[in-house]
């Protein structure tokens, strides 16, 4: 079991002729994700690099593919039509990797996809992940190199996004024999916290980046909510970085709904208040989002903090008793 | 991006927001014509010189000066061009002051604050508004949080009228005072939503006694405030252009041009990082270890060889320096790329001072063989096993 996406999921790749586009098409196929096709508008009947079939409308792509998953590369100001267009076609998970999405756009493409998703059980609902984030994985058993795709990393994962894929564990690989669920605000800050729940001896059931926008789809609580009906999560590890209350508010849920163990970092402990470090949503204005208030929360609801950057493991392990 | 006040106030004034006759000069011969014409235009004898810099704490600092002659004015901009203006938001050697904006004075009855933001908790826009008017905005919401009015704006409807004439109310306003307000609030949401803003205030927006044709008293716009997303400016072609690069970091431009996100901070220890949040995260790592971070900078996933170079170039030119720390965790970004523009840079600048590098993620054999081979050329670098034996490692080599 895992969260989102499985070795069943089919997905496709809007963008799938640019050149990001292609080459993660590469990487995802090598890790063994079901990549069935892309769109490319006006390149429909053609084929990529990889032989997929591309098609001109996302409508086209799921109807001929089964397709229930799309990565998107598309460029920041088609990216938010192209969440939108998935969403028609009615794909049930949106991954929007594209950095630099304009605010205005999100602002409106999240109110869309909150009417679609209305009065739907968590099950049911087109979910948006992203934009601005490295993806979502749940990796599987290795089974081979991973260097094409007819020898893929593992033959019962799926990898969908930028993410390096052979840091991730399976449970059935891992030291303790158990894996835990991965949710961050950023990217490569995840590839340090998976690679140190591995070291430590733990798998991951799926690693979701979330994205480090201000307004962006699903947040920490739609994941850990996942997290916590997934049987084979033991725990969850969640990243968080300054700007926002979105961490004082998922720590807030999970105290009333979590029983797993929880561990937590927070990012920007040393951030000059009013400076944009790099993600449009890490920025402490007004005295809100800092980083020592987020913590103090986690730590008053039941989360095991990673003290440094190099902690998350550790952190993770202890919450789990095993440290 | 931020613009300048007297930007602002011309946006404000192109979406229908009554503001005062003002004009910009950048030099001290220009201030007694400029005062002449903004008197003349409002029928007044008081006017205000403001400095125009991206920071705040202007009034404190002697930067925002009543005048009631073409020779006061002529003064307080001499005073004001020729002198850096230092307040607690500047850096402490103060700022240079390029731009005036000389504005008529007008009498004020009473003073209101007025903002449209992004509300990341409701994903929507929101109105804010406050009867504390030309105060920081912060410690009214933090002394007396009902002394703040907000409205949720519709993200397809935009504000209402009705939700406009909800806040002038409860800001006390009455009579022909109302409808003014009311329009000013649909000009401030319009202009935010048009624009792409990340912050559009007024600060104060202010009522004044009442005058000839308005008996109850004119609503007007003192100070503006507006910052755009940088994400949309692709699309605002004319905010794109009101960008001013003197107000900016010479080095973050630089790092911009070849898409580096730089930030400079007050620090000894350089680091050179792939992604923000593990950018933060080996800041606050560094400090925790007893060091102090020197800057901030992200070189991203699809950074060449050339631009990583540039980044190692950027540190190394901040006399503060005295170490450097890259911790890369290769996912799109190659751990040989990396390898490579630190051994251009060694041949370039040279490391002078410790180095310490730690790799991991995609090609990070290649990585270290690259590092291996050029070790005799860069005497003062040392690899690190992982992200906290980097940390220690750079701490105790600049003490």
């Amino acid at each position: 079991m895992a969260i989102f996406i499985d070795a069943d999921t089919r997905v496709i790749c809007q963008g799938i002729t640019g050149s990001f586009g292609a080459l993660h098409t590469k990487g995802c196929l090598h890790y063994g994700t079901k990549l069935v096709g892309g769109v490319t508008p006006g390149k429909g009947g053609s084929a990529d690099a990889n032989g997929l079939p591309i098609y001109d409308t996302v409508r086209d792509a799921a109807g001929a593919t089964g397709a229930d998953a799309t990565m998107i590369f598309v460029p920041p100001p088609f990216a938010a039509d192209a969440v939108l267009e998935a969403a028609d076609a009615g794909l049930r998970v949106i991954c929007c990797i594209t950095e630099g999405v304009p605010v205005r756009d999100m602002v409106r493409t999240r109110a869309a996809l909150d009417e679609i998703n209305q009065g739907r059980p968590a099950s049911e609902r087109q979910v948006l992940i992203g934009p601005n984030c490295p993806g979502v994985i749940t990796p599987g058993p290795k089974s081979g190199s991973g260097e094409s795709a007819s020898d893929p990393y593992t033959r019962s994962g799926c990898k969908i996004g930028i993410m390096p894929g052979y840091i991730h564990t399976h449970a059935s690989e891992a030291e303790s024999g158990l894996a835990v669920g991965i949710v961050s605000r950023s990217g490569t800050l995840t590839y340090e916290a998976v690679w140190q729940t591995s070291n430590a001896g733990l798998g991951q059931t799926t690693c979701v980046g979330i994205g480090g926008d201000p307004v962006r789809g699903v947040g920490f609580i739609e994941c850990l909510e996942r997290f916590q009906a997934d049987p084979d999560t033991a725990g969850v590890l969640m990243i968080g970085e300054i700007g926002g209350t979105d961490e004082e508010e998922a720590a807030a849920w999970a105290k009333a709904h979590m029983t797993k163990p929880l561990a937590a970092f927070i990012a920007g402990r040393t951030a000059p208040p009013g400076r944009r470090m790099g993600h449009a949503g890490a920025i402490i204005a007004g005295g809100q989002g800092d980083a020592e208030s987020k913590i103090a929360a986690l730590r008053a609801n039941g989360f095991e903090i990673a003290e440094t950057p190099a902690d998350m493991g550790a952190a993770m392990a202890r919450a789990m008793g095993l440290g | 991006m931020k613009v300048h006040e007297y930007q602002a106030r011309e946006l404000l004034a192109d979406a229908g927001v009554p503001v005062p006759p003002g004009r910009v000069i950048e030099s001290v011969e220009d201030a007694a014509a400029a005062y002449k014409a903004v008197t003349s235009e409002a029928g007044v004898s008081l006017a205000v010189v403001k400095a125009q810099v991206h920071a705040g704490g202007r009034g404190k600092a002697g930067f925002v000066k009543l005048v009631r002659t073409p020779e006061e004015a002529t003064a307080a901009a001499r005073h004001m061009l020729t002198h850096r203006m230092i307040s607690p938001q500047t850096p402490p050697e103060g700022l240079e002051v390029r731009k005036l904006l000389i504005a008529a004075g007008v009498s004020i009855a009473h003073e209101y604050y007025l903002a449209v933001t992004t509300d990341r908790a409701t994903r929507r826009n929101i109105l804010i508004a406050s009867a504390e008017g030309g105060v920081e905005i912060e410690k009214v919401a933090a002394e007396n949080p009902d002394a703040i009015l907000k409205e949720p704006i519709h993200p397809l409807m935009g504000l209402q009228p009705h939700q406009a004439r909800r806040v002038a109310f409860g800001l006390g306003l009455s009579g022909k005072q109302v409808g003014q307000a009311v329009r000013v609030m649909l000009a401030l949401a319009g202009a935010y939503d048009r624009l792409d803003c990340s912050l559009a205030e007024i600060n104060p927006l202010i009522v004044t006694p009442p005058v000839g044709d308005h008996p109850d008293g004119q609503v007007l716009a003192i100070d503006a405030k507006f910052n755009f997303d940088d994400n949309a400016l692709f699309r605002q072609k004319r905010v794109a252009a009101m960008f001013d690069p003197a107000e900016e970091n010479p080095m973050e431009l630089r790092a911009q041009r070849f898409g580096l996100n730089y930030i400079a901070l007050d620090g000894t220890i350089g680091c050179l990082v792939n992604g923000a949040g593990l950018a933060m995260a080996t800041m606050d790592i560094i400090k925790h270890y007893g060091g102090e971070p020197a800057n901030f900078l992200d070189v991203g996933g699809s950074a060449t060889e050339e631009a990583v170079t540039e980044g190692f170039r950027i540190i190394l030119a901040d006399d503060a320096v005295r170490g450097v720390l890259v911790n890369i965790f290769g996912g799109i970004m190659r751990c040989d790329v990396i390898a490579q523009a630190i051994v251009n840079a060694a041949k370039e600048v040279g490391f002078t001072v410790p180095l310490v590098v730690r790799l991991e993620g995609t090609n990070v054999e290649e990585g270290r063989r690259i590092l291996q081979a050029a070790k005799g050329d860069i005497p003062t670098m040392q690899p690190a096993t992982d992200l906290a034996d980097a940390a220690r490692k750079v701490a105790a080599a600049v003490g």
